[in-house]
């Protein structure tokens, strides 16, 4: 047995035993339990993995051969990163999870984790089509989780999720038949892609049908009307996988599937994109000043974030592809945080309107602690987690371009403004009735948020085994597309 | 063998941090302020050895290196501490002045409910100013530099069950970092033309450039941005008054002696840079001179005890930023040192006199406290005359340094400094005597409970008394038949930048004389100005509601300066969210994003209409079809 | 048999198409201008016919007999849908007291 199918279908396995159980509160435990042998497996990878290998662990099976289409999966330096961020933050997110009385939690966890087998098939494959299997198996289950779970207004908001993000992943289809069909050797493997020779013009459609989908996912603006709306109608559950994994298949498969797929494409609109990435940069934070709405908020916060990350990709460096990297463990475990503070108090005071709140942090002293530190990590402030990934990602961004650099770097400005200002509506000030009687954090909520805290300090004072791990593959991919860019013209 | 355990140094406090903050709700509150004292107490001993190390030994500057922090291609950050003449002094400061100002905390803070969260909050700025004061680069420098930002934070919000409290704790931590933002790019920029953070390799390249190099000046402007923030100089001032919100200790440590001045180190510390920029240099020298000015016009007509400080330390902050600017980096420096002492001493006096009156901070309600607090009277007078610049104590020598370099440059430079030492004379005068001279104001209840502070208050007041008569000795220059012990000292870290100065004429001794006594009169005369109004006839401020002459009303408002921000950046970005949330988000983008949706739904609302249920109508539909495909079929043939 | 085609091919194919056109058209016409559903079904009755008609026609002509067999083949399924169509049309005849076509428009929007 190839130790990389039991990573991938692991869960999927769990998934069942755990749709079978039902109604019964066991559920969540044996979830809990089954996404922590996914961790474990993913350390005994880890310490097998040598991160200047190249892709390891690979599989390669035929499948739909007469399509040109084989199960082919593995593992380099830029996978193994987002494997991590996978398996480490279902265990996380499930146990957050466990102050819930999710109805039917059989269906529930099983649910994530099936989506979780779709994640990681999507982080792995090596072939488009398995990539795109992948890539719509990670949304059925989180539909369904936000269909059934969510709030009052679920239903409408998630046929617009839905829709949006199918009618981009069925354009990016479009070009995934393209793109085979102009292989040499007719097959979706990503390697012929890479070396399929398309005139500029052809990459520059190739490009855009491949962005659209990942730009949905991600999102990048304007691309990211659903996100606001979905982040606040979905079980906090819910958002934390959409925000905290989900997104990242768009970063990932811009940096696998669209740069080095379509070079010529990416020179061609790069500079758009990057412009657009700023634009979402300011925008989303400039929005998220005014915010009554805290998970709304978030959303936004989290729009201007990405849209940080989306630059230094499209910078296509160094320091910004490992910006990137980092950046992606790290706004993970913040925007998980993040909600998950939030849904402490939304649960206890029942409802999301700062105006509402206010003076929590004389009644939890212990809980406005550890809100203050994933606060930290988020504007970062040195020595937490987003400090390493704004500092290489505007390090990146300005080695492209110093005004570039400059407006992304509002980002540093605006986040603190936004950040602080929730803060103080939220934990600060006079506490009226409610917030008077809100309860400190209790044992598993203690857990969850010592985790989190530790992760974002951990990452901030000791960030290179992290690095480490996905620079070689970061520089191989860099070296190839900008290989390929130089052929043709000077970029 | 000190220098090897430089770790140390940050370490302590961060330990000291992490013990009370983890044993808030357990440890006695003696345990708490002593653990927080001592750690910083250590601190200050290994400090003091390696001074002593550094001082006889023939190497100035050791870099002693961690571990590494961040790797990514050809950027390689160590975690790594240097130790020369300029750091090593730095940590005396803010080891030495932390470690009063924590006793002094013990007893300032005893009735405070949150005494373990302050001593922790203490210890972790300590830490993080360490880490500023200690990074053998650019960026572990900022890491303390956004860290006190944090702890400042944290401290003007400490009693954060005021809304005022919370919001001007906010206000510190966005302006510090719209400062931050320019540094980090300056840090960009070095990085793009040094291909490195280190201190030494930076300057070591620097030094063999010529002058005016345009990204030079772009660095060094970028990095004064940052200084700007960090320092309260215009136009990022308006955050230091605001920050007097913070219980006392914090403001005499964080807003007057160590934080604020970290600008000041920065520049000091990347002199060759700066010296190479003369275009960035006069910039430093207008606004410093103006902050200069205009912090002492507002300083004036304040009544609250602490904002007439504060506004005092942008003052001289601008005074020192004026140093800099006309290359008188040892002078700032020396300014920043005197300033630590007399300030810090002045904060605590305040801290002193507003724990007598019970809280009140409103200089009205105050005066004639000269009988009660005899030694807080005695502490505050003697810094109330080194600041006002008055010979033999601290302020004088610093800011004569400054004042006579000022002439070098530019004598209109001068000028406006002399007028500024006027002024701070006379606010310093004033303030000391509305406080102390004439009869009690206050309420019957606060006459009742004056006092003189516990000994753990007062102890620091007089060591810094004692600091500040006679911390001037140490820059005592030439031509007052000293030798200059400072410059000396800080020579190795100025040296580079010297030689890119052609030293225009040296001041004959005449001069100087002349500038001094100029200085010096001055001072006297608004001191005695002050005495006057505000001593012998009694003057006492309005009241709030009360008329004042425009430009007094001007003053009182800080020139509407917030306002101003508040008109011209807060509310049109406030509006600009709203603007961008209900009408671009909501109704444009989301509204073309719904569009097609509504064009699919209004399309099929159009078609259904063909299904009208008449059979009649099908039959003939299908037959007109019909007929249309044969015609089109013959057509075609 | 030879002389029922020689006396079918005595007459001359044109005659077999314009026949059944003709037949062909009084079904149509028929189907667009009656309302009565009973009526309208024997229109289509008679388009089918008319169909069949040139089917046998040209088979003949051609001497194929496969035509024929389509014939059969469709009479069959006339028989069927006649039975089919009538059950309908009682069942509308029972439930609106009227054969009028007019009365089912009820599959609209």
């Amino acid at each position: 047995m190839e130790i990389i199918l039991l990573l991938i279908f692991l869960p999927v396995v769990g998934a069942a035993i755990v749709g079978l159980l039902g109604k019964l509160e066991l559920a969540k435990t044996v979830a809990f339990i089954w996404s922590l042998f996914s961790l474990g497996l993913t350390a005994y990878l880890l310490s097998e993995f040598d991160p200047g290998a190249g892709t390891q662990f690979t599989v390669d099976y035929p499948w739909f051969l007469s399509m040109g289409s084989r199960f082919n999966v593995g593992i380099d330096g830029i996978s193994m990163i987002l494997v991590l961020l996978t398996n480490g933050l279902i265990p996380l997110i499930i146990l957050a999870s466990f102050n819930h009385e999710y109805k039917n939690p059989g269906a529930f966890y099983g649910l994530i984790l099936f989506m979780q087998t779709g994640l990681l098939l999507v982080f792995t494959a090596l072939d488009a089509f398995l990539f795109y299997v992948g890539w719509e198996a990670a949304l059925i289950p989180i539909y369904f989780i936000c269909a059934i779970w969510g709030g009052p207004n679920r239903i409408k908001v998630n046929i617009k999720f839905f829709i949006y993000t199918v009618a981009g992943s069925l354009i990016m289809l479009v070009g995934m038949i393209y793109m085979a069909q102009q292989t040499a050797d007719k097959t979706y493997d990503l390697q012929s892609f890479y070396q399929a020779s398309l005139s500029a013009g052809a990459q520059s459609w190739v490009f855009l049908a491949f962005f659209l989908a990942f730009a949905i996912k991600m999102p990048v603006f304007p691309f990211h009307t659903w996100q606001p709306d979905t982040y606040t109608e979905a079980p906090t559950t819910g958002t934390m996988l959409l925000s905290g994994i989900m997104l990242k298949m768009g970063i990932y498969g811009a940096i696998r599937w669209l740069i080095p797929v379509a070079p010529l494409g990416f020179a061609h609109w790069g500079p758009t994109v990057l412009v657009l990435s700023i634009i979402g940069i300011v925008y989303a934070s400039i929005i998220a000043f005014t915010q009554k709405d805290v998970k709304r908020l978030v959303a936004y916060s989290s729009i201007g974030h990405v849209g940080l990350i989306a630059a230094g990709i499209f910078v296509w460096n160094l320091n910004g592809l490992q910006g990137a990297m980092i950046q992606m463990i790290s706004h993970g475990v913040n925007v998980v945080g993040m909600f998950f503070i939030l849904d402490i108090i939304i649960r206890r005071l029942d409802t999301r309107d700062t105006d509402k709140m206010g003076g929590i942090a004389k009644s939890a002293p212990t809980f406005a602690i550890g809100f203050l530190i994933v606060l930290l990590g988020t504007v970062a402030l040195p020595l937490t987690n987003g400090f390493i990934g704004e500092f290489l990602l505007l390090m990146g961004v300005y080695n492209y371009n110093i005004y570039a650099a400059a407006i992304a770097g509002l980002t540093i400005i605006f986040g603190a403004v936004y950040m602080l200002r929730m803060y103080q509506r939220v934990m600060l000030g006079d506490a009226n009735e409610a917030t008077l009687a809100f309860r400190d954090i209790n044992a598993n909520e203690k857990v969850v948020l010592f985790i989190i805290c530790g992760l974002v300090i951990l990452i901030g004072i000791y960030p290179n085994p992290i690095l480490n791990i996905s620079e070689p593959a970061a520089k191989s991919l860099i070296d190839l597309v900008n290989g390929k860019i130089g052929n043709v013209s000077s970029f | 063998m000190f220098t090897h355990l430089v770790w140390l140094i940050p370490l302590l406090p961060l330990i000291g941090f992490l013990i009370n903050g983890l044993g808030r709700n357990v440890l006695p509150k003696s345990a708490v302020g002593f653990i927080g004292s001592v750690m910083v107490l250590l601190s200050f001993i290994v400090s003091i050895g390696i001074f002593t190390e550094l001082n006889d030994s023939a190497v100035k500057s050791v870099v002693y290196p961690l571990f590494d922090w961040i790797q990514v291609g050809d950027l390689k950050i160590s975690f790594s501490f240097q130790v020369d003449p300029l750091s090593s002094l730095m940590l005396l400061i803010v080891t030495g002045i932390g470690f009063l100002i924590h006793v002094y905390s013990i007893g300032y803070m005893h009735h405070d409910s949150g005494f373990a969260k302050f001593f922790a909050y203490l210890n972790l700025f300590v830490f993080f100013m360490l880490l500023l004061v200690l990074g053998s680069n650019y960026v572990v420098m900022f890491i303390g530099w956004e860290g006190v930002g944090l702890c400042s934070y944290l401290l003007i919000g400490f009693w954060y069950s005021n809304p005022s409290y919370a919001s001007a704790a906010k206000k510190a931590f966005v302006m510090n970092r719209i400062g931050d933002l320019g540094f980090l790019i300056g840090i960009f920029l070095i990085f793009s033309m040094f291909k490195s953070l280190e201190f030494s390799t930076v300057f070591s390249q620097a030094a063999n450039l010529a002058p005016n190099n345009n990204i030079i000046v772009l660095i060094t402007i970028l990095l004064f941005i940052g200084a700007t923030g960090k320092s309260a100089q215009i136009p990022l001032f308006t955050w230091l008054p605001d920050a007097m919100a913070g219980p006392t200790p914090v403001s005499a440590l964080i807003h007057a002696a160590t934080m604020v001045t970290a600008g000041i180190y920065m520049i000091a510390r990347s002199n060759i840079l700066f010296t190479l920029a003369p275009f960035t240099l006069n910039i430093i020298s207008i606004i410093g001179i103006a902050t200069a000015l205009l912090a002492a016009t507002i300083a004036i007509t304040q009544t609250d005890i602490k904002k007439v400080l504060a506004y005092s330390t942008v003052s001289q902050l601008g005074y020192m930023f004026l140093g800099l600017g006309v290359g008188a980096y040892t002078g700032a420096f020396f300014h920043v040192i005197t300033h630590a002492f007399f300030k810090a001493l002045l904060f605590l006096g305040a801290g002193s006199v507003i724990h007598a009156v019970s809280n009140e901070q409103d200089m009205r309600s105050m005066g004639g406290l000269r009988s009660k607090l005899k030694i807080t009277y005695a502490t505050m007078l003697i810094g109330t005359i080194a600041i006002s610049g008055i010979p033999p104590f601290a302020g004088f020598f610093s800011k004569d340094e400054i004042l006579a370099h000022a002439y070098e440059h530019n004598k209109l430079l001068w000028v406006l400094g002399v007028v500024g030492a006027m002024f701070t004379a006379f606010y310093m005068f004033r303030m000391l005597f509305l406080t102390f001279s004439g009869k009690f104001r206050g309420t019957k209840e606060q006459e009742e409970h004056l006092h003189e502070s516990p000994g753990s208050m007062t102890f620091p007041l007089i060591v810094l008394a004692i600091l500040s008569i006679v911390g001037g000795f140490i820059g005592v220059p030439e031509v007052l038949h000293g030798n200059h012990w400072l410059a000396r000292f800080l020579e190795p870290v100025f040296y580079a930048s010297s030689t890119k100065v052609h030293e225009t004429a040296v001041l004959d001794h005449n001069t100087e004389y002349v500038l001094m006594a100029v200085s010096v009169i001055g001072a006297v005369m608004a001191a005695i100005i002050a005495y006057v109004r505000y001593s012998k006839n009694g003057h006492v401020p309005v009241p709030d509601t009360a008329d004042r002459g425009a430009l007094a009303n001007l003053s009182y408002n800080k020139y509407y300066i917030d306002e101003l921000y508040d008109f011209v950046i807060a509310k049109p970005l406030n509006l600009l969210s709203g603007f961008f949330y209900r009408i671009v988000d909501k109704t444009l983008i989301d509204g073309i994003v719904n569009g097609f949706g509504k064009v699919a739904s209004e399309a099929s609302k159009g078609l259904r209409l063909l299904q009208t249920g008449n059979i009649g109508f099908y039959i003939f539909m299908m037959i007109a079809g019909i007929v249309a495909l044969l015609a089109y079929g013959f057509l075609n043939i | 048999m030879e002389s029922v085609i020689q006396s079918i091919q005595g007459v001359p194919l044109n005659h077999y198409i314009l026949f059944s056109a003709i037949i062909f058209t009084i079904g149509v016409i028929g189907v667009l201008i009656r309302r009565n559903a009973i009526v309208i079904f024997m229109s289509v009755e008679l388009m089918l016919n008319a169909v069949n008609l040139l089917l046998t026609a040209f088979s003949a002509y051609r001497g194929d007999a496969s035509g024929q067999v389509f014939v059969f083949f469709i009479m069959a399924l006339a028989a069927a849908e006649v039975a089919v169509g009538l059950a309908i049309i009682v069942m509308i005849y029972r439930n609106t007291n009227s054969t009028d076509i007019n009365v089912l428009n009820r599959l609209k929007w």
